[in-house]
């Protein structure tokens, strides 16, 4: 069975205003246990307000969410049961931090959990551990903290409630390479140690040709494309009206193969690509 | 959650109304509002209602809209004509404990109820169909003649705007902090009152720090642009009287003619 099965869902914003607008128009999707999915789409294309459908915070206006059997538009108490089996990290996520030390905003998801302190102890440390925040910053105040190290708080905060569903929303977004980078290698440990599921909502083509291991694509409210990265990459044109990119290392394979050298295109990451760069210049010899 | 609040919400037309001068459609609001205070009877109500609908027919602005708009208020309108109905003057026409139900009562109540609808609805009609840029620009000229007595005209519209600015964005924010705490597991609609109380925190506090953020940023983009108040400071947008904002005026004119007739002859 599916851990997430989205039926025909429409989500309608101000209905019946001038500024009514189709933000989710007629989806259908199912994600199993332990996929590692990545979900791309330009501004305005759905992607936000579907996450929100997953974990209850919005109700759909038609169509159906089951989360691991549960609806969570059902009742009030499903819908919070669901919040806790989907963590949701939203864009900027470092602007929820209330606390007054780190360890206690962390603790704010697993405490509402209902669990004893020695539970919510274990959590938050293991919670920390993923994220790489120092047990040493547990009693700073989490605004003091650098624009990198707050993220990691923040994402800690979700991480703590040890969702079955981990959805994150941009998570990288404006931080520098190196904190990227360590975040993602982060996402990606949690993913492979406990098996959860991942969701991760990015822009950047590059980051998510990684990590992924489907790719669905988001359209004006529709899924327009969704499959193995290699399969959706290979339909560049298509992304491209959409006013999405392909990988460098696409873009740099179909580049190749207009001037007649005969490579893969649908190759997405820079280490395949290298290998195959390589490989080519052993068959042309050396030039 | 918090998008069905419509106080304050500018609807974007191009209806006459939209088009009207910010400061005839200021001075129309307060010939209105004096034309309300001034009715006494069911014929001046019937040609403010007359008035009411006639601009919101202009101005393309559905009854429904106006109507939910009302809704934050019906707790003060049901008191005000509770109030007005158990402590009316004159003959009693129904007594229990310590009420009395008169018919001046009954008079008063619905008086004064479709007053303060009324009253309600016709700020709406400024607010629904003028931009709080052009408002406050409106505003700032219509006081103008104050800075004679040193009162710091252009910063009060300064200020009004910049508030009337960030009045969406507070919201939007408040929206998003909310999804994100209940995401974690917070409950804002459950619970005690003490509960509820201290379930704000985790709104507020972020809500706070990011309002104080945003306020920094805005005075520091403010003064790189070498903000320094309103000497010498001139606009983009002249504002200047059209034919229809006289025809406004003479509408507005006639209106408050009638009442004041129609309270002397008390039809």
């Amino acid at each position: 069975m599916p851990i997430i099965k989205v039926e025909s869902l429409t989500h309608v914003y101000s209905r019946g205003t001038p500024f009514e607008k189709v933000a989710v128009d007629g989806i259908d999707l199912e994600i199993e246990k332990g996929e590692f999915v990545g979900i791309i789409g330009h501004t305005g294309s759905g992607k936000s307000t579907f996450i929100q459908h997953l974990n209850g915070l919005l109700s759909p206006d038609t169509g159906r969410v089951i989360i691991d059997g549960t609806d969570p538009a059902s009742s009030k108490e499903a819908a919070r049961d669901v919040r806790f089996k989907v963590g949701l990290v939203f864009q900027y996520p470092e602007y929820q931090l209330f606390e007054e030390t780190v360890y206690r905003d962390i603790a704010f998801g697993p405490k509402n959990m209902g669990l004893n302190d020695a539970e919510i102890d274990e959590y938050v440390r293991r919670a920390a551990w993923f994220v790489g925040v120092p047990e040493s910053l547990f009693e700073s105040s989490p605004l003091e903290l650098s624009g990198g190290q707050k993220r990691r708080v923040a994402i800690a905060g979700v991480i703590a409630m040890r969702p079955q569903v981990l959805i994150l929303d941009e998570p990288t977004a404006g931080l520098d390479p190196a904190g990227r980078e360590s975040i993602l290698e982060n996402i990606c440990n949690y993913h492979q140690t406990t098996g959860a599921t991942v969701l991760l909502v990015s822009h950047s083509m590059d980051d998510i040709a990684r990590i992924a291991s489907r790719l669905v694509v988001f359209s004006h409210g529709r899924v327009a494309l969704d499959g193995a990265p290699a399969d959706v990459f290979s339909h560049a044109g298509e992304l491209k009206s959409m006013g999405l990119a392909v990988p460098q290392a696409t873009e740099i394979a179909l580049a190749l193969k207009k001037r007649g050298v005969d490579i893969d295109e649908s190759i997405y990451t820079i280490n395949y690509l290298r290998k195959l760069l390589v490989s080519l210049r052993g068959e042309v010899g050396k030039c | 959650m918090l998008k069905n609040v419509t106080l304050g919400q500018y609807f974007p037309g191009d209806t006459p109304v939209h088009k009207l001068d910010p400061r005839t459609k200021l001075i129309f609001l307060i010939g209105y509002i004096v034309a309300l205070f001034l009715a006494k009877n069911w014929a001046s109500y019937a040609l403010i209602f007359i008035t009411l609908a006639a601009v919101s027919y202009t101005a393309h602005i559905k009854p429904k809209t106006l109507l939910s708009g009302l809704k934050p208020l019906l707790f003060i309108v049901v008191f005000t004509a509770l109030i007005n109905l158990l402590y009316g003057p004159g003959e009693p026409l129904y007594t229990f404990w310590i009420f009395r139900i008169t018919r001046q009562g009954i008079h008063n109540a619905v008086f004064m109820v479709l007053r303060i609808m009324m009253l309600v609805c016709g700020t709406f009609m400024l607010t629904y169909t003028t931009s709080p840029l052009s408002l406050t620009d409106g505003l700032e000229l219509l006081l103008n003649p104050l800075k004679k007595i040193k009162l710091p005209v252009h910063e009060l519209s300064m200020m009004m705007s910049i508030a009337l600015r960030f009045i969406p964005t507070l919201i939007e924010e408040t929206d998003k902090i909310m999804s994100a705490q209940k995401a974690r597991g917070a409950a804002f609609d459950t619970g005690k009152l003490t509960d509820r109380a201290r379930a704000l925190l985790p709104l507020l506090v972020p809500l706070f720090v990011g309002a104080f953020r945003r306020a920094d940023e805005l005075a520091t983009a403010m003064e790189c642009r070498c903000y320094h108040g309103g000497e010498g400071r001139t606009r983009m947008k002249q504002l200047r009287f059209a034919g229809i904002d006289f025809a406004a005026f003479a509408l507005c004119a006639l209106l408050i003619a009638a009442v004041c007739v129609l309270r002397h002859f008390g039809l």
